[in-house]
């Protein structure tokens, strides 16, 4: 978690999910990359965020894309985000003595356009949260912004708001994440992706 | 049709763990894993037993979820709560939920609340105390109501009232002041409450709600939060910040459209074929 750094955290919100990411690539304190995105799209409506040891952050990102690929030929439809949540989980727990090193966050909306968070630790452990969750080296910083940001029934344009405020200065805090980020809004008619004007040190 | 896709083998594996352990050697620090430092109860009572939980997951000093829930469903007559390794209780039980959902289609019987120990303490020996799951196992099946303690390591206790995980201390003392022998199901429920209670005030590990499981011979009543002493206040004000407040580089939006196939059927000329 430590060597690569990175943030991601998810919110819920009215008939909507949020989720957002940090974008620094680094080795312990040397910045490599300040485009390594770490949320990627698994169906249309559904997001996995990726934050840990970046090696393992790519590997998983194609592993679950071979993953929901097969169970889309297979069930002839996509997945859900719960179903999705379950499929990660199995797949860090399969390693639960040599695991991969990320926690993953998943956030989208199901097939009735409820919102679905959740996020599992690095051996797949599922936590289902109904307002928001956090991962990556961050965490600590993060819990404390958006348990004071977060409220129930935001609006699209207001939850990008407060997730883009919570994790910025949750980063601010935070050495080995930051420079740069990127939120993604989920409502059932369009997704927004914005990237977000930030701090550089 | 054979698949040319690598088949999952089931079981475990560890590929990753040289590679880990070089790692590890090197001075990076592996991430926590969720623990749930739990006050886990159960007691017997007259026509049944009552099972207890707290709902608190923890990742080292920080309270990873607020509301989990820690008594898992094993059997329609059976349910366990867990503590210690947070996936480790979860897998575990669904597992041999799995196991006991076969087992009952191919017995055409309810399943034993002991068949549900053997396989829970036989499958936690196999892996010598490393699946950190430590379980109370509580069900009703022919020969009455059952109630077990499974340790990591494999080793079983079968009591009248059981507490385990890290408010266990507060729980037991709890018990062993107040509980008697065939109470009325208001006053386990009660007891169990009480104990839960203690533990989620007195043990860091534990903490916001009761849940509690009632099982009896043909009814189980799952109360999911069935105390809330730890009800979060009302925020006086709102910390909302206003629209526009972050800046912003780059906006890309896709619209999402439903798109409706319909096949309209038409008529062509033969090809000809002479």
């Amino acid at each position: 978690m430590e060597y690569n750094g990175g943030a991601v955290v998810a919110m819920v919100g009215k008939n909507c999910v949020a989720i957002a990411c940090d974008k620094r690539l680094g080795v312990q304190a040397m910045t490599i990359s300040t485009e390594f995105k770490k949320t990627f799209q698994v169906t249309p409506k559904t997001y996995i965020g990726l934050p840990g040891l970046a090696t393992d952050v790519q590997t998983l990102a194609e592993k679950f894309r071979f993953k929901v690929n097969m169970y889309k030929l297979k069930e002839e439809r996509e997945i859900e985000p719960r179903t999705l949540a379950h499929l990660v989980s199995s797949t860090l727990y399969e390693r639960r003595w040599g695991p991969w090193f990320v926690e993953p966050v998943v956030a989208g909306l199901d097939k009735e356009n409820r919102p679905f968070i959740c996020s599992t630790d690095l051996i797949g452990c599922i936590n289902f949260a109904k307002d928001f969750v956090v991962s990556g080296t961050t965490s600590n910083q993060l819990y404390g912004m958006c348990e004071s940001l977060w409220e129930p029934d935001l609006e699209p344009e207001d939850l990008f708001e407060t997730i883009s405020q919570a994790l910025m200065n949750a980063v601010d805090r935070d050495c080995l994440s930051g420079w740069g980020a990127e939120v993604t809004i989920i409502t059932p008619d369009k997704i927004i992706t914005r990237t977000l004007k930030s701090r550089q040190d | 049709m054979t698949s040319r896709l690598p088949r999952t083998k089931g079981g475990f594996n560890f590929d990753n763990h040289v590679r880990n352990t070089m790692m590890e050697g090197k001075g990076l620090c592996l991430p926590k894993a969720t623990k749930t430092g739990t006050t886990i109860v159960g007691l017997i009572y007259k026509d049944g037993l009552v099972l207890g939980a707290d709902t608190r997951a923890t990742a080292g000093p920080i309270v990873a979820d607020k509301n989990c829930e820690k008594i898992h469903y094993l059997a329609p007559n059976m349910y366990c709560c867990g503590a210690g390794t947070a996936a480790d209780t979860e897998m575990t039980t669904a597992l041999i939920s799995s196991q006991l959902e076969l087992h009952r289609l191919s017995t055409g019987r309810q399943a034993r609340v002991v068949t549900a120990m053997t396989l829970l303490k036989q499958m936690l020996f196999k892996y010598q105390g490393h699946i950190g799951a430590a379980l109370i196992l509580g069900g009703v099946d022919l020969n009455g109501p059952h109630l077990y303690t499974i340790y990591p390591h494999g080793s079983t206790d079968k009591l009248p009232y059981v507490t385990m995980g890290s408010g266990s201390l507060a729980a037991m003392s709890v018990f062993e002041s107040r509980f008697k022998a065939d109470m009325e199901r208001e006053e386990a429920i009660t007891l169990v409450k009480d104990a839960i209670e203690a533990g989620i005030f007195n043990d860091l590990g534990s903490g916001s709600n009761v849940d509690v499981v009632v099982i009896s011979k043909d009814n189980v009543e799952v109360l999911r939060n069935y105390a809330k002493p730890n009800e979060r206040g009302i925020k006086e004000a709102s910390y909302k910040y206003p629209r526009g407040a972050t800046q912003v580089l780059k906006t890309s939006i896709r619209d999402l459209v439903d798109i409706k196939e319909t096949v309209q059927a038409t008529t062509t000329e033969a090809m000809d074929i002479s």
